[in-house]
């Protein structure tokens, strides 16, 4: 694949300027994205993932603004590029499609008058052409008669219908980066299953790079290369699917994988995580997840853990992460797992 | 608990029931939208009965009916032993018998406080002797659901999702109900907060042996409370098994392309598991297919299916299937 990443996120500070205060939504995001790849972005609601999302297209609600922090695509800076710049890039380079299908589409047009005035808008196709364009992105999303289904109006599709109509607009113009937030989620499952399949081979097919935003672990766990795990607007957690599911090592991440239901499970009890998430108009000093983790120690509550690499394919930030390599390195002869929970100080 | 589960008498008892909704389509024109159509079922005393399907099967429809929120248009619903026909019997199965609902926003009422909210099924069913009493009550049932009591006075809007559906619970809870219909209850929340509130309705019921209706979505959640599983599909039920072997060996194929296409938080099995996608959407209530509703969209469709309506019959000890294919599939 190519050397440099295809989307690179630095440092991405996002604020709301509310009545009530600043409320930090984003606070230190970096991430880079490679051609090709589908990186999924897991959190609750309220951690700041849909955010991210809108920063990198630049689509926040009037009260939102970048603070600080950089984002490059193919090495194009985007902060700060100013409307018109970024009005090249939404469409062309990066799409979005939203979880709910039926208040992204203009209820009053026609689905073919809405796919072709986003084409038109994009690329310098005339009127005839881009209705071409439209039929043939209907075909590519499996979508059954495309010539009478086009002069129809939103409502007369179903769910996942609409989706796939959606997502026919999005990759009209054969964009590099497809950002899907919560793309299934107000969907059936055996609905779900078809989307997900559909942006699976398409993905294929046209080599796009995906950011998948979602709650949902079951759809991370089926169609991302790589995971980022958030919480409170920054990122606790970040690696291969693999080593996130199957090594979790931040104490959110960890909470999060033992509170779902599996197989295992079954008639017996969940593991939650105790207490709520947390107010971003008031967040502590320390590390966001302190207040409702088991494992909190002194240094916890006092300041943030920074990023740190744990192995090529993972990244975590976790004083745990910390205390357990000091004690690798301190006494190696002794046994690993000794103590891990009673000890106040790393 | 399988012990408890083997006796005979039922709790609920729901035989032939069918809720018709008349739906304007035209202009004069009015016809019947089928949400539950002849679906007969029993809920043992002490069990949870999930209840699984996709949007507009029918399966909240279900639950109401068996409340009488709605008027069922034909059918039975007989609880412990009682047929429930007379306005006395609903004002006996409301107390005996209630709901959580699945969106914690809207079914709290912004303008009463929490103990006004636990209080009102007090109230109506004059359920104390005097005010110390209600209080009392309503305290104790917000320490059983993990609410501060000093939480008393406050207004719904300033609980948090999770919060806000254990206030629905207590309310719920407050006339020591024997049943519980819960429709969605955990769909609206967090991951970490959904796991506190499903292990709260696991200890409600080992603490009250409460009886469950769990009507829900998500078939990982359904699976890990429920004792057993009936699938809904276009207002009929199409299989009732144990939930490990309606999980593990799901015979009908609709059950079949439903568990398949769970979303398992699991990358090695994802990877390796093999969905069946169905093709097309859910046909709309008010046109559904003659026959069995699923041949629409059904790989093993043959002409039988679209003649008569498949019967719900018992194929295995406790596994019921309605599906005319079923012993050659």
């Amino acid at each position: 694949m190519a050397t440099e990443p295809l989307l690179q996120v630095e440092d991405l500070h996002t604020s709301f300027f509310t009545p009530a205060g600043e409320v930090k939504a984003v606070n230190g995001v970096s991430f880079f994205l490679e051609r090709g790849k589908v990186l999924g972005i897991v959190g609750e609601s309220g951690s700041g993932k849909s955010v991210t999302a809108y920063s990198i297209m630049q689509i926040l609600a009037p009260t939102g603004k970048i603070v600080s922090g950089s984002i490059k695509l193919d090495g194009q800076e985007l902060v700060n590029v100013g409307e018109s710049v970024m009005k090249t890039v939404r469409g062309n380079k990066i799409s979005i499609i939203f979880q709910d299908p039926m208040t992204s589409l203009n209820p009053t047009y026609t689905i073919g008058h809405q796919l072709v005035e986003a084409i038109m808008l994009h690329t310098n196709r005339d009127k005839k052409q881009a209705q071409e364009r439209a039929l043939e992105m209907l075909r590519l999303v499996n979508v059954n008669e495309p010539e009478k289904r086009i002069k129809q109006y939103p409502f007369e599709f179903s769910g996942g219908m609409r989706q796939r109509v959606m997502i026919a607009m999005a990759l009209a113009c054969e964009p590099d980066i497809l950002i899907a937030d919560e793309p299934t989620t107000a969907l059936d499952v055996t609905i779900q299953a078809q989307i997900l399949e559909l942006m699976k081979s398409l993905q294929k097919e046209l080599g796009m790079a995906i950011i998948m935003i979602t709650h949902d672990l079951g759809v991370v766990a089926q169609m991302c290369d790589e995971v980022i795990v958030m919480y409170a607007g920054s990122i606790c957690e970040q690696g291969t699917a693999d080593e996130i599911f199957y090594n979790p090592k931040h104490e959110y991440t960890k909470g999060l994988m033992r509170s779902i239901p599996t197989a295992e499970t079954a008639g017996s009890k969940l593991q939650p995580i105790s207490g709520t998430p947390i107010d971003l108009l008031c967040m502590p000093e320390g590390c966001p997840f302190a207040p409702r983790c088991s494992n909190a120690m002194k240094i916890c509550l006092k300041s943030p853990c920074e990023r740190m690499r744990l192995n090529k394919d993972h990244m975590s930030a976790c004083w745990m992460n910390v205390k357990e390599s000091m004690e690798n390195e301190a006494d190696k002869p002794k046994k690993k797992k000794g103590g891990e929970k009673n000890e106040q100080n790393p | 608990m399988s012990k408890i589960l083997e006796q005979e008498n039922p709790l609920v008892d729901i035989r032939n029931l069918k809720q018709y909704f008349s739906i304007n389509v035209g202009p004069f024109q009015r016809k019947p939208l089928k949400a539950v159509d002849d679906v007969s079922f029993s809920i043992r005393r002490g069990e949870t009965l999930g209840l699984v399907g996709e949007s507009g099967c029918g399966k909240t429809t279900v639950g109401r009916t068996i409340l009488h929120l709605y008027k069922p248009t034909a059918g039975e619903v007989v609880f412990d032993g009682r047929p429930i026909e007379t306005p006395a019997d609903i004002r006996y199965l409301r107390k005996k018998a209630t709901m959580v609902f699945q969106d914690p926003y809207s079914s709290l009422n912004p303008r009463m406080t929490v103990s006004d909210i636990i209080g009102e099924p007090l109230d109506i069913h004059k359920a104390y002797a005097n005010k110390a009493e209600r209080q009392e009550q309503i305290l104790e049932l917000m320490d059983r659901v993990g609410l501060n009591s000093e939480h008393a006075a406050r207004y719904a809007h300033e609980f948090s999702g999770g919060q806000r559906q254990r206030i629905g619970i207590a309310r719920a809870l407050a006339l020591h109900p024997e049943f519980i219909v819960c429709d969605e209850p955990v769909s609206a929340l967090d991951v970490s907060i959904q796991a506190q509130v499903i292990n709260m309705f696991v200890e409600l019921q080992q603490q009250l042996g409460l009886t469950y209706l769990f009507i829900a979505h998500d078939i990982l959640v359904v699976r890990h409370i429920s004792n057993r599983i009936a699938v809904m599909y276009l207002g009929k039920m199409v299989e009732l098994a144990d939930s490990k072997e309606i999980y593990e060996h799901p015979l009908h194929p609709y059950t079949r392309s439903l568990m398949s296409a769970v979303p398992q938080p699991d990358p090695k099995v994802a990877r390796a598991s093999h969905r069946i996608v169905l093709s097309g959407d859910i046909p709309s209530p008010l046109n559904a297919p003659s026959g069995c509703p699923f041949r629409t969209r059904c790989a093993y469709a043959r002409e039988c299916c679209a003649e008569s309506v498949p019967e719900f019959q018992e194929v295995e000890k406790g596994h019921f299937v309605a599906c005319h294919r079923i012993k050659e599939l």
